[in-house]
């Protein structure tokens, strides 16, 4: 398929719980970017706005559109607006049909290229939107509530996964247990916050896996938590959640910095919501600064989902293959690679 | 209407709970709905990894908290796919419905619910329930867990899919290995073997 060059991408993001629209130009620059959770569509709606269901992305995608199109200096006539990205998987089926149902629709009205993108991949290039001139090859630490995976990027589109989570991704860990001492939702920055105060050796909690490849476990350190307060109701939660995000990170980072010299890497990358733990923030610096390695941490509006990233993507899927076929589906188990890669260990 | 069947079981280590939820797993048909309780750490996880794989699941069973719902191909049983639901995230029935497992059940799937004691208003009709907690004493990865089939009994009919109480002699027998008999709960009100259904 030939490659198709554009300007300005429409982004649409619709996989799990945002809802998201943005105009990207060149694929580098953001032009508009807009995320359901920070409109005010309380105002506009009055009452609640349901959180998950596919539902809730049919109610928020029209104003979220009309925003991200009207900041971009566009309208509903897609005026300036060269092509249509979006999210077509992973993700919950009745949620990402909304999107792409949407799009569909939007490049048959404008008559323009419509261009299915992995979520996954377009993780990988909310980095690029921040810091174009990424060398490469690069180790994205990809770390949310739903995904935890370890990707060497060896080019722009070219990828290796090194491993994954086996059981619940870090971010899952970590509201879980927030939830469970009482801190509160989201949990990342709760248990962040709380942490600071606490003492992070106060609990020997397990790091699964350590040095042994690069999947990751977390239910049982989730399991380790549960049980050692129920042994004593008397530690304090600063203690807990220091002694746990250190954990965490811990098997992170040291499993992100041998990946990167394992594959000879000259940066590691952050991706995902769990991107803005400031813990996991200062030690992958220090980490890629000891090793003589770049170091690259988005923004958090980048690091969570958003649809800057999917029409990055969408720009460069259609630059170097082409438009997507307007018979694409939604694919709820979409993967970033066809199949696991062994360890490299 | 018959009273509930209940298995109480109790398993010694993950790799004890990973093969009772197989041997679970093995007396399931198309259309079933088995729905997961249990506190956090209490192995739900661990449940639904060795429940997939006695479905011939060859892909890594992850937690499906964040995007709610996992899609799984078994391999050449009766059972085509597995649905790995967990709807701990969703503060209302309405969203649980708006999940669609009931349509994607119908479609010939098994699906397995975690946290499904509280979705069991909408989800709960001809569902057996399977609850996971730690005992008081034992290693920490002993589990105690109870299998329960819905009280659906000659009146009500079976279920599209056959009643469990129907397939309760196979349960049972599944779950021997690991069974200890008269489960926490009052067994009945005639005080017979819990494991016998009550008609």
């Amino acid at each position: 398929m030939p490659g198709v060059d554009v300007q300005r991408v429409l982004g649409i993001e619709t996989s799990c719980d945002e809802t998201a629209a943005a105009v990207v130009d060149g694929g580098t620059t953001i032009v508009s970017s807009v995320v359901s959770s920070q409109v005010d569509l309380h105002a506009r709606y009055g009452g609640v706005v349901p959180e998950l269901a596919g539902r809730a992305h049919v109610e928020l995608l029209t104003p979220v559109l009309a925003d991200a199109l009207a900041a971009a200096g566009s309208d509903a006539s897609g005026r300036g607006i060269d092509a249509v990205a979006v999210t077509y998987g992973p993700g919950l089926m009745g949620s990402l049909l909304v999107g792409v149902a949407e799009a569909k629709a939007l490049s048959m009205a404008w008559g323009v290229p419509f261009v299915g993108v992995n979520h996954l991949e377009a993780h990988l290039f909310a980095s690029l939107l921040e810091q174009p001139d990424l060398g490469w090859p690069l180790v994205v630490l990809l770390v949310s509530g739903g995904h935890t995976l370890l990707v060497e990027v060896t080019a722009p589109g070219t990828y290796r996964l090194l491993g994954g989570t086996i059981d619940d991704a870090a971010g899952e860990a970590f509201d879980k247990v927030a939830r469970f001492l009482g801190l509160g939702y989201p949990g990342g920055p709760a248990i962040d916050r709380v942490a600071e105060d606490g003492d992070p050796a106060a609990f020997a909690f397990p790091r699964s896996l350590l040095g042994k490849g690069y999947d990751f476990s977390f239910s049982g350190l989730k399991t380790a938590v549960v049980n050692e307060v129920r042994k004593h109701p008397e530690a304090r939660t600063e203690d807990v959640a220091a002694s746990f995000r250190r954990a965490v990170v811990d098997v992170l980072v040291s499993k992100a910095r041998a990946a990167a010299a394992d594959v000879g890497a000259r940066a590691i990358c952050l991706a995902g919501g769990v991107a803005a733990n400031s813990l996991l923030r200062s030690e992958i610096v220090a980490a890629c600064e000891a090793d003589g390695i770049g170091a690259f941490v988005p923004s958090r509006a980048l690091c969570t989902d958003n649809a800057a990233m999917v029409a990055a993507a969408g720009w460069w899927r259609l630059a170097n293959s082409g438009a997507s076929p307007l018979t694409l589906g939604a694919d709820p188990n979409l993967e970033l690679v066809p199949t696991h890669s062994p360890d490299l260990s | 209407m018959s009273a509930p069947a209940t298995v109480a079981a109790r398993t010694a280590g993950a790799d004890a709970t990973r093969a009772l939820a197989g041997a679970l797993a093995a007396c399931c048909r198309p259309g079933d709905v088995v729905l997961l309780a249990g506190d956090l750490g209490a192995g739900k996880t661990t449940f639904a990894q060795g429940f997939a794989a006695a479905l011939g699941v060859a892909q890594r069973v992850t937690s499906p908290t964040f995007t709610l719902v996992h899609t799984y191909p078994c391999g050449g049983g009766a059972v085509a796919t597995l649905l790995h639901a967990d709807v701990y995230r969703l503060d209302d029935l309405a969203e649980v419905v708006d999940l669609g497992l009931a349509e994607m059940v119908d479609a010939g799937a098994v699906a397995l619910v975690e946290w499904g004691d509280v979705a069991a208003p909408v989800l709960g009709e001809g569902a057996l329930t399977v609850t996971l907690a730690v005992p008081p004493g034992g290693g920490e990865d002993d589990r105690v867990v109870e299998v329960s089939a819905p009280a659906v009994g000659p009146l009500a009919g079976p279920g599209p899919n056959g009643a469990w109480q129907d397939r309760w002699p196979s349960v049972a027998t599944a779950l021997a290995p690991w069974r200890t008999g008269v489960p926490g709960e009052d067994p009945g009100e005639d005080g017979a073997d819990p494991v016998e259904v009550h008609r």
